[in-house]
């Protein structure tokens, strides 16, 4: 995983993302475990307790478990995991459509573009 | 207990004052910044901590006591600059650091000279000015201290070397530890710390979590420096 950070946001939420993505996109499968918090930490080069933090959200969020000795494990619930793709999705599309918007495009029009786009895949 | 407190500390040389009514409580588990201008008494601050300077008023107190041979055995020292005899190969260095403190792991000092490349037969007058900050970096993160002050522990290496190193803090992390890194180098730090103390002509002017600047300002601590000490 490439981790790179922006400047404008605190690091946690933007390592509580990334590794959201890495849940749903299965680079960590279900019920796969985690790497450990100093693993993490050293792979992506930030602070062991920002880590922590991330993988705290994470556990509330319930995308991840924690089993007292043995670590942190990614959730076997598939809904979960399929709750979250979307959220990160809708996310996307907002912020996609906010920038058509931008450019004087209206839905109607964004729609067909998309569908063009989708011609020109298949 | 904090592992570093400082009250109402000062330190003036003749007349000129290098800190003034600096107070400053480091907890363990902390990895620090110790940011500020040239001359903003970074240096001074962490030569009291490990008493190679005192106070000239107010006091500074490592794991509850005073800066002593028994607070030396759990702080480990990062000179500004090289501190190691020439005539010694940096094997010798090793044995030395060995001789003097009791928690030196000579193990993961051997590992980190493989790391980085080191001959261990070279002796350090030999070594340019990058490798002998790397021997003195391994040296100093060899120890397993409480406290470790490390005074621009990346300002003479190449970037491949400096990402090992800030690698090697984070490896190296303990709840029961804490760091306090100085450097000009904020970019290349910043995700590594949980917090930073601004320090601007001997003063403490800021001392605050990372994250908590960029939720509250929006910006890294790297762009909030240059905005506070602009020139």
């Amino acid at each position: 995983m490439e981790w790179n950070f922006r400047n404008d946001q605190p690091i946690y939420s933007q390592l509580t993302q990334r590794l959201t993505e890495a849940i749903v996109s299965g680079i960590y499968a279900p019920g796969e475990k985690l790497p450990s918090v100093r693993d993490l930490a050293v792979e992506a080069g930030v602070n062991p307790n920002t880590v922590q933090r991330a993988l705290s959200e994470l556990e509330r969020e319930g995308l991840v478990f924690s089993q007292r000795t043995a670590g942190r494990f990614v959730t076997e619930s598939e809904n979960m995991i399929v709750n979250a793709k979307l959220r990160i999705a809708d996310e996307r599309v907002g912020t996609f459509l906010r920038s058509m918007k931008t450019l004087g495009c209206n839905k109607q029009e964004v729609i067909s573009l998309i569908e063009g786009a989708k011609e020109e895949e298949e | 207990m904090s592992i570093l407190e400082c009250r109402a500390l000062s330190k003036s040389y003749g007349a000129k004052a290098a800190l003034s009514g600096v107070d400053l409580t480091i907890e363990p588990g902390r990895i620090v910044g110790l940011l500020g201008p040239n001359g903003s008494g970074k240096t001074t601050l962490i030569k009291l901590a490990n008493g190679l300077l005192t106070p000239t008023s107010g006091e500074i107190l490592i794991d509850g006591r005073k800066p002593s041979r028994a607070t030396k055995a759990i702080v480990s020292y990062l000179p500004d600059r090289s501190t190691l005899p020439g005539w010694m190969s940096i094997a010798q260095a090793l044995d030395y650091y060995g001789d003097f403190y009791a928690d030196f792991r000579r193990g993961v000092a051997e590992q980190m000279l493989m790391n980085l490349g080191l001959d261990r037969t070279q002796k350090i007058k030999t070594l340019s000015k990058g490798m002998r900050e790397k021997t003195q970096l391994i040296l100093t993160m060899s120890r397993e201290a409480k406290l470790y002050l490390l005074d621009e522990p990346i300002g003479g290496v190449d970037p491949a070397t400096r990402d090992y190193i800030l690698r090697t803090i984070i490896s190296n992390y303990s709840e029961d530890a804490a760091v306090i890194i100085s450097t000009h180098l904020i970019a290349d730090v910043e995700q590594v710390l949980d917090e930073v103390v601004f320090l601007r002509e001997g003063q403490v002017m800021l001392h605050e979590s990372v994250e908590q600047i960029r939720d509250e300002k929006g910006k890294s601590v790297d762009e909030l420096f240059r905005e506070v000490f602009r020139c």
